[in-house]
């Protein structure tokens, strides 16, 4: 029962993901219009013509949504990478220096997880320029916080261990106890952190967009495209709702991939 | 530091266990209310270019850049400039909006209020409902209806709040017309018209975070079921009523602070989104006004309230939480 409830929800995120990753690779070759150019009347409905419909403006949606897809993928996709390394990267040089080093991080680190993540990213945005490279950098910055948490607690464990003693003892340099001992033995949470650092940024990302602080127009990623879209609900038109279930469907695939793998890791822990 | 509380702690048998754990706290509030306001204060004035220059836009000659900076104090220096602000605030003066040239604080107080009201209401719908879930999870735990559970909250979880709010919109306003959109709120609306507005960004913010909630629920109510002496209470055959709530409830109390306590940051930013989607005047909506147009006054302000109020609700989370629980009033 376990295992089958497990695999069969990681073979649907994976699923999920796969073709998600792949539209959007794709979405030059597959999108029947240009997602700029208008192809039709407002806010039409599901037609052979537009398979989805078209948006505020009389473009095909389906096309706007592949061309989103790209954003919001390889947007959320650097933030993650950014995030995990840069948090594990100052946590292991908190611990393996310690001292000064240790202490300013550890509490600047306190400091700014004691406040609710939208606040940080909301000042941050309204003081710095509003380019896609601040938007970026500042979501990166956030998620360090909570990824140098992990490798922290990570660090400490490991330090503790006799083999780290042991390779201390056998006068293996400070970058190689670093780099060839504690890295790899941190690598399988430190993973599934990355994966849930990937399915935040999706969410983050989007809500911006969408309260309009995200990326700016003329691109538009999923949650922009729900913003442009967002007047039609009151009139029963739909279009809105195809880039939220779409956000929707692609965090859930991250979370099932990252809920297998975190269980996976609890049971080699048990054993 | 740390150390020499916990010496003071174990070789003089404190004589206010209580008092001295509630001092720690207070003073570690007040040091992180003090941090985020030096935060909020470096990075408005780290600002790449000038304060003034931003304020005035495109009408900014020399001559009129002098004069703001001279009005604003911006010509003293920072040390001096930081002091004269906090100064201001305990004042409860956050100086003037740029957009509207009105006070800042007259605002604020306002729309503080109605994002408490949002927020406080939600929480008191979702918080039985979680505990409810929770209790039911641990009871068949592994089994069919815990999968499930853990199933539908990983789900909702996933769901950005803008989708709840939506479907919500179109299931309750087009379909049933028992609520309104948007949740506009003013002062002498008669209660049904309130109460109709309130119901969907409640509704939403309620579901929103109790995904979270149910996860955390079941985490907590897991530590206090597989105790021994509920093992005990359940062998020596008292009756199930009984166990819950002369053994299970009392000691359930920190759990729930728990609960609570994990989710504080999700019902504040949940609250800000909802603002936004439902047209509801709370500071949330306000804050994403601003940041918008780059009004920085208000910016700062929105900013320190809501740190205030994350890092004050926190305290009093905490202070309960040793109440209920004698183990946690010696710091580690």
């Amino acid at each position: 029962m376990k295992s089958l409830f497990s695999s069969v929800s990681a073979v649907t995120g994976a699923f999920l993901l796969i073709l998600f990753v792949f539209a959007s690779l794709a979405a030059p070759w597959i999108a029947p219009y240009d997602a700029r150019q208008i192809s039709g009347e407002i806010w039409q409905p599901m037609s052979a013509a537009h398979w989805l419909g078209t948006d505020n403006l009389g473009r095909d949606l389906f096309s706007r949504l592949l061309s989103g897809a790209r954003l919001t993928l390889s947007f959320a996709f650097v933030i993650s990478v950014m995030a995990t390394l840069a948090g594990t990267l100052l946590s292991f040089l908190a611990v393996s220096v310690g001292g000064a080093v240790e202490g300013i991080l550890s509490r600047l680190n306190d400091l700014f997880m004691s406040l609710p993540s939208l606040i940080i990213a909301l000042v941050a945005l309204a003081v710095l320029p509003q380019t896609n490279s601040t938007l970026i950098v500042v979501l990166a910055a956030i998620g360090a916080t909570r990824v140098y948490r992990l490798g922290y607690s990570l660090a400490s464990h490991i330090l503790a261990t006799d083999y780290m003693e042991a390779a201390k003892l056998a006068g293996e340099s400070h970058a190689y106890r670093v780099i060839r001992e504690m890295l790899p033995n941190a690598r399988f949470p430190l993973l599934a952190e990355w994966g849930m650092q990937f399915s935040a940024s999706i969410l983050f990302i989007s809500t911006l967009s969408f309260i309009g602080l995200g990326i700016q127009p003329p691109a538009a990623d999923w949650g922009a495209i729900v913003r442009e879209n967002k007047d039609g609900i009151l009139f029963g038109v739909s279009a809105a709702f195809y880039p939220a279930i779409a956000i929707s469907l692609l965090v859930i695939a991250v979370n099932l991939l990252v809920d297998a793998l975190s269980r996976k890791l609890q049971q080699q822990e048990d054993q | 530091m740390k150390s020499l509380i916990a010496r003071g702690v174990r070789s003089t048998a404190p004589r206010h266990p209580l008092a001295r754990a509630i001092i720690h706290r207070l003073l570690l509030a007040v040091i992180l209310l003090w941090g985020v306001s030096l935060l909020i204060f470096a990075a408005v004035n780290a600002l790449p270019g000038d304060f003034a220059a931003a304020s005035l836009g495109r009408a900014a000659t020399p001559e009129a850049i002098a004069s703001i900076r001279q009005s604003l104090g911006l010509d003293k220096p920072l040390v001096t400039r930081y002091l004269l602000w906090m100064l201001q605030i305990f004042k409860g003066d956050f100086g003037l909006s740029w957009a509207s040239q009105q006070p800042v604080s007259a605002q604020l107080g306002h729309r503080l209020l109605n994002s408490l009201w949002l927020a406080g209401a939600a929480a008191l719908l979702a918080i039985p409902v979680a505990l409810l879930g929770g209790l039911f999870a641990v009871r068949y735990l592994h089994r069919l209806p815990d999968r499930v559970i853990t199933l539908v909250s990983l789900i909702i979880l996933s769901l950005p709040e803008f989708l709840i709010g939506y479907l919500l919109i179109q299931v309750l306003v087009l379909h049933v017309g028992v609520s309104t959109f948007p949740s506009t709120i003013y002062d002498g609306m008669s209660l049904p018209d309130r109460l109709s507005a309130l119901l969907l960004p409640v509704l939403t913010l309620a579901i929103a975070v109790l995904a979270n909630m149910l996860r955390s629920a079941r985490s907590a109510l897991m530590s206090v079921t597989s105790t021994p002496w509920m093992e005990t209470a359940r062998l020596k055959g008292l009756p199930p009523l009984r166990i819950l709530w002369r053994h299970a409830a009392p000691n359930a109390i920190s759990p729930v602070l728990t609960v609570i306590a994990m989710n504080l940051a999700g019902l504040i930013v949940g609250a800000m989104i909802i603002e936004v989607i439902f047209v509801y005047p709370g500071v949330g909506q306000y804050m994403v006004d601003a940041v918008t147009v780059r009004d920085i006054p208000v910016v700062q302000a929105c900013g320190l309230v809501f740190a205030a109020v994350y890092i004050l609700l926190n305290l009093l989370v905490d202070m309960l939480a040793m109440a209920a629980n004698p183990r946690l009033r010696f710091p580690r």
